[in-house]
């Protein structure tokens, strides 16, 4: 042995060093060989078990956010679409470990936050969450997230946005912050136009931030797309006019109803006063209303056509029969009264000069039941079923309880209430030549439920009749529109106030149709205590009716089927 | 003898052998060793997050570490016999210094500042305890007496509980290791290793009693770490899933998600052998562990070979300390110990381990290289 060569370590003889060697190297194998074989039952026989529980940590499914259906007008022009924004939220616990006071300064600036919000989140110690800022511009977050603070995370989310501002606000309405249907459309189609939410599967780290997407589980399914019957052209243009009018007449409220003579589409459905739905801080409940469906008014005279065409359908008065009209008449112990004196009128008189004792007599001829009947048919008292919710059916009173004078009353559009829209589709049945169409707020080819209400001789006869309104001696000569025949029918209404009408508060009301010889459109205007001294329909409501019918034939590219009124300028050779 | 082995053969009979024998530097443990310094790169460039920032103050850690070991092998071993005691004794100041500190401090110190750059008492006593002891039983005939048994005894006991009252009970397991390993080798008779054996384990309760509450936890998430899989029990059962995930051949180097998506803490540091698991599988591991019984073989061997009973003694020590590193390392790592603050050796990111154990590795190469050249 080596050792023995040195005499000084003579002393280690007394006992074997190379044996305690080897036994530590025992100890040493016996050590390395423990922590293989726990190596192995982790490897191979747990290895199934502790590769799911890691898969668990950093893989998960999270929801795909679904696009919402868009809104379309009937050109495919946008009403309604949905943005992808970022909210960003931060995790307080997390943040408050390494944020510092400049960098809370930062986000501040950057997300234009009020001093001392993100300090009053931290303050909860058990508060996990708090949104900083909602929807806001992806560019946005990308610089918030380039701060690269712990506990500031952002999320995908869509923001809801509607190119036309307040031009559509009433009737395409709008959806809250969790992009979900409030009011209009957006809410009564909820289930069309909201997606169904995919899911995808993803990486996450320690910081449960995403890193990578692995697959996708599930497609999000885009919600549907809504395709309005409304042409947003014919929109703004109402719209603009409506609003000019309530400010020129100092009026509270109006409404404007534009229809598909052919089929019953509408058209177009605006409202004053609007909003603008893309800012929805400022928003208040009365002026979301959609009035043109959900406000009723009394139609006044603009219903007293519909009885000269159901006396002469039910033959209780002849064609060329003459009424004799002293400015006032006795029911019983009730007097019907006109403006004026108008002596004796023919029927086309009696439309012409709006004579309340003419068609109170037509009235008083025919059985109550005829007589409520064809209201009924036209649509008085029940919902046009447009589809929108909040729609309103307005009232008719059965003719069981009507007396001699509520006859006289309803002749002259007293006694029952209607909506824009109800009194639009009404005036169908004049149009169409005595077919009354259902309405539709979505685009279709024809109407699925035409109804026959008038003979095509009688609708025919009364439009004629309602052409003389719009000359210069009836009461709407304001109506007309150059190149166009027009066919229309005033009504100025009291307003029916607690104890009674009250003095000196109107509907003022116009509805209309062009071209008179075939109409195309339909159009009532409806305005609501103008204020500014002219309270007549004819004045306050048929201009506006004229600017958007004239607009609307040109939109549309009707044929003008009149040329003796069409402006110098079109016509003139020299 | 029979471990008159080739490379012994090699060396004394070629030019390039004569050249390497001159530089004092031990092949065999020389290339073990750049081995899993190279292995170490190679994990914690995958644990580090791919930052090569990392990479390189590592390895500019074990160049100077590898300096200061070729350095030591060139001073002869009997110096290293002459300066025990003294380095014993400042390295006892120094951490009565720190104790002192650290009260003053208020809270845990283990560091000593010493102008600029940052000193650890207890990395300096894991050498200089073996050496100590080492040196004092060398004086006298082994196996040693009852009396100096008590003497030795202290001698060990003195550092490891300062240490321990840092607080820091992974190296205090250590240095107290290697300590009993230079009693171990000096002939203790098995009677008395049983005995000691017996009593440390009836004494288990009273030590319970004077640990602190940190690692009382420690002991107890160890023996059932489900109990709080979100706090106390998140580092080994993070890291069990990561070794477990790797499997028999493992994800593949960058391909380990635990660490690299930072479920696993501390993965460069002491979990990193939970990264190298689950990118190396089964096979890596085993290939880790043999590397390094290669390493504790090669040191064990030089311990054999030595020519007097210092260096002998030291060298035993040194080599066994060695593998209780590992042992705790990955024994923590792998759930068969409890969590103690030990790094891998060698491949763990950080400086201050890697330095004493090149240090101890330094030593050895000088108790090897230089009996053949001057015998004393």
């Amino acid at each position: 042995m080596k050792y023995q060569r040195h005499k000084n370590e003579a002393t280690l003889l007394t006992y074997d060093y190379s044996a305690r060697r080897r036994w530590l190297l025992g100890v040493i194998i016996a050590g390395m060989l423990i922590l293989i074989g726990k190596a192995v039952s982790l490897q191979v026989f747990d290895k199934e078990f502790l590769k799911e529980q890691g898969d668990m940590r950093h893989i998960s499914d999270v929801p795909v956010f679904a696009y919402r259906g868009m809104i379309r007008d009937r050109n495919g022009a946008p009403l309604a679409i949905s943005t992808p924004v970022e909210s960003i939220w931060i995790n307080p616990q997390e943040f408050k470990i390494t944020a510092t006071r400049q960098q809370i300064k930062q986000i501040n600036r950057l997300l234009n936050l009020d001093d001392g919000k993100i300090e009053e989140c931290l303050t909860d110690p058990h508060k996990q969450f708090a949104y900083l800022a909602r929807q806001v511009s992806p560019n946005l977050a990308e610089q918030v997230k380039s701060l690269k603070l712990a506990g500031v995370y952002s999320e995908r989310e869509f923001k809801r946005f509607y190119p036309t501002g307040g031009v559509a606000a009433h009737l395409i309405g709008f959806t809250d912050l969790d992009d979900k249907g409030q009011e209009g459309l957006e809410a009564a189609y909820e289930h069309l136009l909201h997606g169904v939410p995919g899911s995808k599967r993803v990486i996450r780290d320690g910081k449960r931030q995403i890193i990578d997407d692995i697959e996708n589980i599930k497609e999000p399914i885009a919600g549907k797309t809504l395709e309005l019957s409304i042409d947003q052209r014919i929109q703004y243009l109402a719209y603009r006019e409506l609003a000019h009018a309530v400010t020129i007449n100092h009026a509270k409220s109006a409404s404007l109803v534009v229809l598909d003579a052919k089929n019953g589409e509408i058209l177009a459905a605006v409202n004053q006063p609007s909003f603008n739905p893309n800012m929805r801080k400022s928003l208040k409940e009365n002026l979301y209303r959609n009035r043109a469906l959900t406000d009723v008014f009394e139609p006044g005279s603009t219903v007293k056509p519909f009885v000269v065409a159901a006396a002469l359908d039910g033959h209780y008065v002849r064609p060329d029969e003459t009424f004799e009209t002293n400015g006032s008449f006795e029911i019983g112990t009730h007097i019907v009264k006109d403006t004026h004196n108008y002596g004796t009128l023919d029927l086309t008189g009696v439309i012409k000069k709006s004579s309340n004792i003419g068609v109170s007599q037509m009235a008083l001829r025919m059985p109550p039941k005829y007589f409520w009947e064809v209201y009924h048919q036209l649509g008085f008292g029940e919902s046009t079923a447009s589809g929108f919710p909040t729609e309103v059916s307005g009232s008719l009173l059965d003719y069981s309880q009507w007396k001699p004078f509520d006859s006289a009353t309803l002749s002259f559009g007293y006694g029952l209430s209607t909506t824009a829209l109800q009194l639009a589709r009404s005036y169908t049945a004049l149009a169409d030549n005595g077919i009354l169409h259902s309405v539709s707020l979505f685009k279709r080819d024809e109407d699925p439920e035409p109804k026959r209400i008038f003979t095509s001789r009688t609708a025919k006869s009364v439009r004629a009749m309602m052409e003389t309104v719009i000359t210069k001696d009836g009461t709407a000569y304001e109506a007309r529109v150059d190149g166009y025949s027009v066919a229309g029918k005033t009504g100025t209404v009291k307003k029916a106030g607690a104890g009674g009408y009250v003095e000196n508060s109107y509907f003022s009301v116009f509805a209309g149709m062009a071209p008179a010889s075939n109409p195309r459109l339909i159009i009532v205007v409806m305005i609501d205590e103008p204020s500014a001294g002219q309270y007549y329909g004819g004045i306050v409501s048929a201009p506006v009716f004229s600017k958007v019918m004239s607009g609307a034939l040109r939109i549309l590219e009707v044929a003008p089927d009149q040329s003796n009124n069409m402006p110098v300028l079109l016509m003139g050779k020299n | 003898m029979q471990s008159e082995t080739r490379h012994e053969q090699f060396e004394r009979h070629s030019f390039f052998g004569n050249f390497l024998r001159k530089l004092h530097v031990d092949i065999p443990l020389f290339v073990t060793l750049v081995l899993i310094s190279i292995l170490s790169f190679v994990i914690l460039y995958s644990a580090g997050g791919q930052d090569l920032d990392v990479l390189i103050r590592q390895a500019t850690r074990v160049a100077l570490a590898f300096g200061l070991m070729i350095l030591l092998a060139h001073v002869e071993p009997y110096q290293f016999k002459r300066w025990s005691v003294i380095l014993f004794s400042l390295g006892i100041v120094l951490l009565l210094a720190v104790l002192i500190l650290g009260e003053i401090g208020k809270g845990a110190q283990r560091w000593l500042e010493l102008g600029a750059f940052r000193f650890q008492p207890s990395e300096m006593i894991k050498i200089t305890t073996p050496m100590m002891i080492a040196w004092y039983l060398a004086e006298y005939a082994l196996p040693p007496k009852p009396k100096q048994l008590l003497i030795a005894s202290a001698l060990i006991a003195l550092p490891t509980l300062l240490i321990a009252k840092q607080p820091d009970l992974g190296t205090a397991l250590l240095v107290a290791s290697s300590g009993a390993a230079v009693l171990f080798f000096s002939g203790l008779s098995w009677w008395f290793i049983v005995g000691i054996g017996s009593l440390l384990t009836a004494l288990t309760p009273i030590l319970w009693h004077f640990m602190h509450d940190y690692q009382r936890a420690r002991v107890l998430t160890f023996l059932n770490p489900e109990a709080d899989p979100l706090g106390r029990g998140y580092h080994i059962i993070q890291s069990k899933i990561a070794i477990g995930s790797g499997g028999v051949y493992g994800k593949g180097w960058l391909g380990s998600t635990q660490s690299e998506l930072d479920f696993l803490p501390e993965s460069s540091t002491d979990f990193i052998f939970a990264v190298f698991a689950e990118e190396f599988g089964l096979f890596g591991c085993v290939s880790l562990l043999v590397l390094y019984l290669l390493i504790i073989s090669r040191c064990l061997f030089i311990a054999s070979q030595a020519n007097d009973t210092y260096s002998r003694l030291l060298a035993g020590s040194l080599a066994f300390t060695f593998f209780v590193y590992v042992f705790v390392n990955i024994g923590m790592v792998i759930g068969v110990l409890p969590v103690v603050g030990v790094p891998l050796p060698l491949v763990s990111y950080g400086g201050t381990s890697i330095v004493t154990l090149c240090a101890g590795f330094g030593i050895l190469m000088s108790i090897h290289t230089h009996k053949k050249l001057k015998p004393y």
